[in-house]
Formats: structure tokens, sequence, C-alpha cells
């Protein structure tokens, strides 16, 4: 991939700045998510927004589009100081936004999408004539009457890529714009980016894929604790220079306990296929992987490639019934079995989603950590809860993991993500599992909270048990893992030892190759190399 | 025919009640509310658009009046659930029990007096043609409102833009949000209206078809309404045909005890509500339709991230 289109001309050192950003400040109650932030856009500049997650990246990016007010600070945009009252006037004055997560509407149609998003064209007809000239001109195919519902994740974000186009903004906002696409999806975006960069307008790519920002963009402005730490041009830097800008340290891994003892397989998954309940869910194709006691095994992927299947499939939400042999706990085949036989044979799950799915947030955490924990912590004699016991149980975990909170008897829904995520993790981990699989361990959780999850997770497998850790966050997966597997449209690849493989070839499995290059496989097709954009 | 044209006659003016009042819910619940409270709106615009018959003589009046009526409930409702934020569910029953309660107040003194039924538009020559004339010429004014207003409903939903954005609101209100959409406006302002049409609906009942006040006089039908709205999967199209299938068996069922058929009245009352049910679910069994149609957001309090 070139580093930048030569036909652009280099217009980012002169003339007024499109977006000049002066000193933006915003606090939340506990939390200065953006503090005295300066940067500036020239017009057809395509400027990247780096930072990890909880930097503030959002945070602007709300204030730029009128979704949040600015506690302080200048936003001049053209040279004139401006205040941007919400979405519609900063749609007028031609910033259009393709969120993180589509603000589309599964039950109306592609067209009625835009309508509503399109303030100025009132007649459909006309409307339609418009959209499809706009998917023509910038290679985005979309039919109108489809309802988005029935569409892919890449095909939605076209539908957000048309409808600020339609407005012929002079800035478009993308935040995290490829965290949910393929290789190809994400080549066919760069190529419309860069082919309205070249029209003029400007873009402002928020991201943390930094190999795809060296790829893309000109400028960053690197956010770490919602402050500006760095300007740099990522053409020059490397991936890992950014990297260490945004994380402010040098990259290193945690160390790790040494592990002696006989090593057995403790979860054991053999030709695991199953079809998805979700009708637009990902099957799982003939998976295959085993997780020794003392070991973590990292399962990396973009989201949507079949991780949701399996964590169902492992936790015994979903059940195998014709294939029992397809997973193995601790030797006992145990795939047409539910949760509770799996619970009983010591093994742990932590799903992703926290708030309704891994806690009840109306609950308070006693009772939280009564439901996963009853049986192994012996919380529940004859039928009664021992009130006692579980008050005490619950506690260990609060003070153990650092859970802030006003009490054992607080709601689960009160506590912040990052809080109930170490409750929730702490909870599992306390029984002391024979195996953990452990779903985005660390998702939305603050640096601090996260290591300390990292550090649970790796003293767990030290003392024996056998970790299984799905992850899309890479840096994690590097962090801890001790072998790496990842798992793409249903399939799963071979595993290697995380020392034996780079982030770059996790990178390219990820984007759809099942084979890395060098091991010993059934070799790799050469195609898909070039096609997942990478140098 | 005479007997037909009897029947057709009282089966429209037992269906115009259910239409106005599940007309009004069904874009009330399409913008994500769920107003519970269509019984006790129907009271309000009944003893209101009643006692102001009765004060001015004017009909005209009287169904603003009660229209006004049902709207201030509703937006009492709106402050309650959108500003306030209380549950929707509980809000709307407490509605109607206070719907309840104030019309049988208010109505203690119009108990037994007696009212000059809504006028029927005669026009010359033509209202005097045999069948068609009494049945599609000599209706009230009510009656053609309520079809003129579920075609507007059907147009404003499929085809106008504000229509597309009560949709919008109602299938998700954080991403309306994030467009630049009121979603806390626009639910108030489709609540009201919703307040207004169960405010006519009760009107058409204490002016039109018993043209006299009596304590809880609704008799259930703002809870058929409701059901409606939902069988009919908010779609307009099938409310107009849930709301007259109910209306038609309901008189079908009375005319036929009239005629001395020998099967309990028990059976005969519980009808309507069955066959309106049956027909709805089976005509309307499309999971994919359903998702379609239904407001993703119904019932679920909106409050902005600022």
């Amino acid at each position: 991939m070139d580093a930048a289109p030569s036909h652009r001309t280099d217009n980012t050192q002169s003339g007024t700045p499109l977006l000049e950003l002066s000193n933006i400040t915003k606090e939340f109650p506990g939390c200065l998510a953006n503090d005295q932030i300066s940067f500036r856009i020239m017009p057809g500049e395509v400027h990247a927004l780096l930072g990890e997650n909880g930097a503030g990246k959002s945070t602007l990016v709300k204030i730029i589009y009128g979704v949040l007010k600015a506690d302080e600070g200048r936003i001049a945009w053209l040279g004139k100081d401006v205040s941007i009252a919400g979405p519609s006037s900063a749609r007028h004055m031609g910033i259009g936004m393709v969120f993180q997560h589509f603000s589309l509407f599964d039950s109306l149609t592609v067209l009625e999408n835009i309508a509503l998003a399109a303030t100025d064209e009132r007649d459909r007809t006309k409307l339609r004539d418009k959209v499809l000239e706009v998917s023509h001109s910038y290679g985005l195919p979309l039919d109108p009457d489809r309802h988005v519902h029935s569409l892919s994740v890449g095909e939605r974000q076209r539908i957000e890529i048309v409808r600020c186009l339609l407005q012929n903004p002079k800035l478009l906002i993308l935040d995290e714009p490829t965290s949910v696409l393929t290789p190809q999806e994400v080549e066919r975006l760069f190529e419309t980016l860069r082919q309205l960069a070249a029209e003029g307008c400007a873009i402002l790519y928020i991201s943390h894929k930094l190999e795809e920002v060296k790829a893309l963009c000109e400028t960053a402005t690197i956010l770490r604790g919602g402050k500006v730490v760095a300007d740099c041009d990522p053409r020059v830097e490397t991936a890992r220079s950014m990297a260490e800008m945004m994380i402010g340290e040098k990259l290193q891994a945690p160390n790790r306990a040494g592990r002696d003892g006989e090593s057995i397989h403790r979860l054991v998954v053999s030709h695991l296929s199953l079809q998805s309940e979700d009708q637009f869910g990902t099957d799982l194709d003939d998976v295959s992987f085993s997780v020794s006691s003392g070991e973590i095994l990292g399962i990396a992927g973009i989201a949507g490639n079949g991780q949701t299947e399996l964590m169902a499939v492992l936790t015994g939400e979903s059940v195998v019934p014709d294939n029992m042999d397809a997973i193995v706990i601790d030797e006992q085949p145990i795939a047409h079995k539910g949760p509770k036989t799996r619970r009983s044979l010591g093994a742990a799950f932590v799903p992703e989603e926290r708030n309704g799915h891994g806690a009840v947030p109306s609950m308070p955490l006693t009772e939280n950590a009564l439901l996963t924990a009853f049986r192994r912590m012996g919380l529940v004699r004859r039928g009664i809860i021992d009130g006692g016991k579980t008050r005490d149980f619950a506690e260990d975990i609060i003070s153990q993991f650092d859970v802030r909170t006003s009490g054992s008897g607080s709601d689960a829904g009160s506590l912040s993500g990052g809080n109930l995520q170490k409750f929730v993790v702490g909870r599992e981990i306390i029984q002391r599992p024979n195996v953990l699989v452990i779903c985005q361990p660390t998702w939305g959780v603050d640096a601090g909270a996260a290591s300390a999850i990292h550090q649970a997770l790796l003293d767990l497998a030290a003392n024996g048990a056998a970790v299984l850790v799905i992850s899309q966050d890479l840096d994690e997966i590097f962090a801890i893992c001790d072998r790496v597997a990842v798992i793409s449209e249903g399939r799963l690849s071979d595993t290697r030892g995380i020392k034996s493989v780079t982030v770059d070839e996790i990178g390219l499995l990820m984007g759809g190759l099942h084979d890395l290059a060098g091991s010993d496989g059934t070799g790799q097709d050469a195609p898909a190399l070039a096609e997942a954009g990478h140098d | 025919m005479d007997i037909f044209v009897q029947i057709v006659l009282t089966v429209i003016t037992a269906s115009t009640p259910l239409l106005f009042a599940a007309s009004g819910e069904l874009i009330t619940e399409k913008s994500g509310v769920l107003n519970l409270g269509v019984e006790g709106m129907m009271l309000i615009g009944a003893i209101t658009g009643f006692a102001v018959a009765i004060s001015t003589g004017s009909a005209t009046l009287a169904i603003f009046a009660a229209a006004i009526a049902g709207a201030a409930a509703a937006f009492i409702f709106g402050f309650l659930t959108l500003s306030l934020l209380a549950n929707q569910v509980a809000t709307g029953l407490a509605l109607t029990i206070f719907g309840v309660g104030i019309s049988a107040l208010v109505g203690a003194a119009f108990v037994g007096v007696a009212l000059e039924p809504l006028p029927k538009l005669a026009i010359p020559g033509i209202s005097t043609l045999p069948v068609i004339g009494p049945i599609v010429f000599g209706q009230d004014i009510m009656v053609y409102g309520s079809f003129v207003l579920i075609a507007a409903i059907y147009w404003f939903l499929k085809h106008s833009h504000w229509g597309l954005v009560v949709r919008a609101v109602g299938e998700s209100h954080d991403s309306a949000h994030a467009l630049g959409y009121p979603v806390i406006a626009i639910r108030y302002m489709a609540t009201i209206f919703g307040g207004a049409m169960c405010g006519l609906g009760g009107a058409y009942l204490s002016l039109a078809y018993t043209p006299m006040w009596a304590e809880n006089m609704t008799a259930g039908r703002g809870w058929i309404a409701l059901a409606l709205v939902v069988f009919a999967t908010w779609r307009p199209g099938r409310l107009l045909l849930g709301a007259y299938m109910f209306g038609g068996i309901t008189i079908l069922q009375l005319h036929a005890q009239g005629a001395g058929i020998n099967v309990p009245s028990q059976f005969m009352s519980m009808l309507p509500y069955l066959a309106t049910i049956l027909v709805l679910v089976l005509i309307s069994r499309d999971k994919v339709r359903i998702r379609l149609n239904a407001p993703n957001c119904i019932g679920q309090a909106f409050r902005p991230a600022h």
C-alpha cells in the first residue's frame, strides 16, 4: 500500500485551517475526558486521532459533531469561531460523521435511513437518484430499497458514508471505521477516502489500528489521558513508536511466574461445528484447539467472526447434542450438557457483556456473587441461601480485586463498567476454576484495572488452571497468552506459540488467511495477502 | 334490506370509537411510547364532550373540547414518563384509573341527562338513495373523520418525512438523537396526538353511539383499542380491518342473541374478542414483518447522554 496517493496536493501547511480546536476541555463527574486539547485540520487532509480506550477520542469527536458541549475552549471553522449547537448544525456546516456503532434503523429501508439524515431533500424519488449517483461515483454499491437488518456490516457502513457524502461534507469523521470490516472492505473504504481527500474533503480518522493509520493518514494527533501528547507524521513513524506514544511507556510484557509440574489437557475442543442460531450470526466450522493446565491460550479475531457463537458453545448456552466429544473438560465429554454440568466440573466463564449477561444490573453484588458461585463455594444449604457466607464471599471479591463500590449491598448496575468487570472476573477467579473461559477480559476497562485483571489471569494459570482468552485486543493477547490462534469467519487457525509469531502475522490471519506463513500447515493463498492491505 | 342497512349503520357506530382510539395509540406507540391510559383518556374525552355539548349546545365545540381534554390527559402522562422518566406501564395504568375516577366525579351531575345525537350529514338527493344513501352518505361528521384519519395516518407514516422521523424515534431513540432529532419533543407530540384521538373516540360514545353519560361507559373499549394496535402489528390498514371486525361481530352477535339463537350469551359476548384476535394473529404471523413494524424502543425511557 502506498504511503500517500501522489495526485494529492500537499496543502497541509498553508492556508486557513478547516477546523481548529483550541484548548478544548470537557469534564465528566470524576473524569477529565478532554484536557486543553488543540489541533488543526487543513482542507483535504487525512488526520488521524489516536489513543487508547478512554484517552478521550470519542468525547472530542462528539464535541466536534455537536453531540456534547465543551466546558472550555474554542472551535474555529474556516477561520471563524463557531459554536456547534447540535449534530444538525454540524451537518449544516459541512461536518459528516460515521459512527463506530452505526446509527442506523434496522427496520427501515436504506433509502429511509438516508432520508432521515439528508434533511435538505424531502422528495424520495429525487433522493433515490442522488443516492444511486453518489454510490456509483464513489464505488459504494447500495440497493436503496433493502431493509437494513438484512445487510452485512460493511454494507451498513456504506449507508452511513453515502448519507454523509450526500451533504457534500468538508470534513468527514470516521470513528473506528474498520473494526468490523474485512480486509477487502477496508481496502475499498480507503480508496473511497483517498478519492474524497483528493477532492478536498478533510478526513478525521479515529483508530487504534496503527498500520492502517500509517497507510492512510498524513498527520496524527495522539491523545493520552485526555491530553494531546504528540503530533506526528504516521508515514515516517513506526507502529511501535506510535503505540509507545499512545500508552506513554515502553511496550513490555508483564512478568510471568514460572510454571512447573505436569501439564495436562484440561479443555479440549475437537472438530466443533455449529450452525448459528442467529440469522445473521457466524457458523462455527470445524474448530479444534486444546488448553492445558498452566497455560493461557488466546483467540484473536475481528468481532463477528464467530466469537459469540464459540463463547456460547463453550459456556453451554448453546449445546451440541449430536457430538458430545466436541468439547471435553477434564476428560469428560460435555458438548451436549448445559452450563450447570460444566461449572460443576470446575469450569468458569466470563461473558463479553457484563451488564445483563455476566451480572444482573438490578441485583446487589452479594446476589450476583451467589449466582455463579453458590455450588462451588457452598453458599446454598438445602435450598436456603447462607447470607453471611455469601456476603463474606462478595466482600472477598471486592477487597481482593479492588472493586470500587460503596459496599457489597450496592446494585451491580451502579458500578462503573471497569469496576463491574473486575467484580465479575474476580467472582470466577476466586472460585479457583480448573478451566476459565473469558471473553474480552478488559473491554472498556482503564489501564490500571486491565493490568490487575491480566495479573490475576496469569496467577490463575500459574496455579494450574487452563485459561482461554477470547479477545479482539492484540496487545492483550501478546501480553498474557502463551499460545494464540485466530478465529475468522467461524474457522480457527493453527495454534502458535506467542514467541514465534508477530503482530503482523496475527493481523493477516485476522483478515481471513487461515495458515501462517512458514508454519507447517496446509500452505497459504498468496492473493489474500495482497488484499489484506499490508506492506 | 332495511335490517341490513340497520346492521351496517350500527356496526359503523360501534367501530368508530375503536378506530379513533386505536389510531391515536398507533401513532403514540410508533414513536416508542406505550400509553396504557387509553381507557382513561377515552372516558375523559367522553365526559368532556358530553358536558360541553349539554352546556353550550354546540356539537362542534364538544368534539374539540373532547380532543383537547384527551390531549391534556396525555400531556400529563407525557410529562411524567418523558420528562420525569416515570415507568410508562405504571403511569399508563394510573392514567386509566385517574380517568375512570375524574370522569365519574365530573359526570355525576350529568347522569340521566339526554342529548340530541350528533347530526347526520344529510346531502339532499344522495342520502335518500336506497342502501348506499344512508350508509355512505348519511353518516355523521366523526365517522367520515375516522376514515380520513386512518388514511392520513397511513400516508403520514409511509410517505411523509415526519412520519419517517416518528418511526425512527420509535425504532432507535439513540440513533435518532445522534442524527439530531428531538426525541423527547417528537414523543410528546405523538403522545398528545394519541390522547386527542382517544378523547375523540370517547366523545363519539357519549355524543353519537349512546348520547348520554354513564359512569365507565367505555366498558373496556380502551383496552380493545390497545390490543388492536398490537394485533394489527402497527399497520393502519389492519387496524381499520380489526376495528370493523370487532365492531361488526359485536353487533352481529347482539342481533343473533336478539333472534333467539340457542347459544349461551356469554359465548356470544366472547365472539368479537376471539374472532378479531384470531384473524389478526393469523394474517400477521410473519415474524419478519412483525419485526419490521413493531417499534423497537416501545416503553423504554429515553435519557439523552449529555
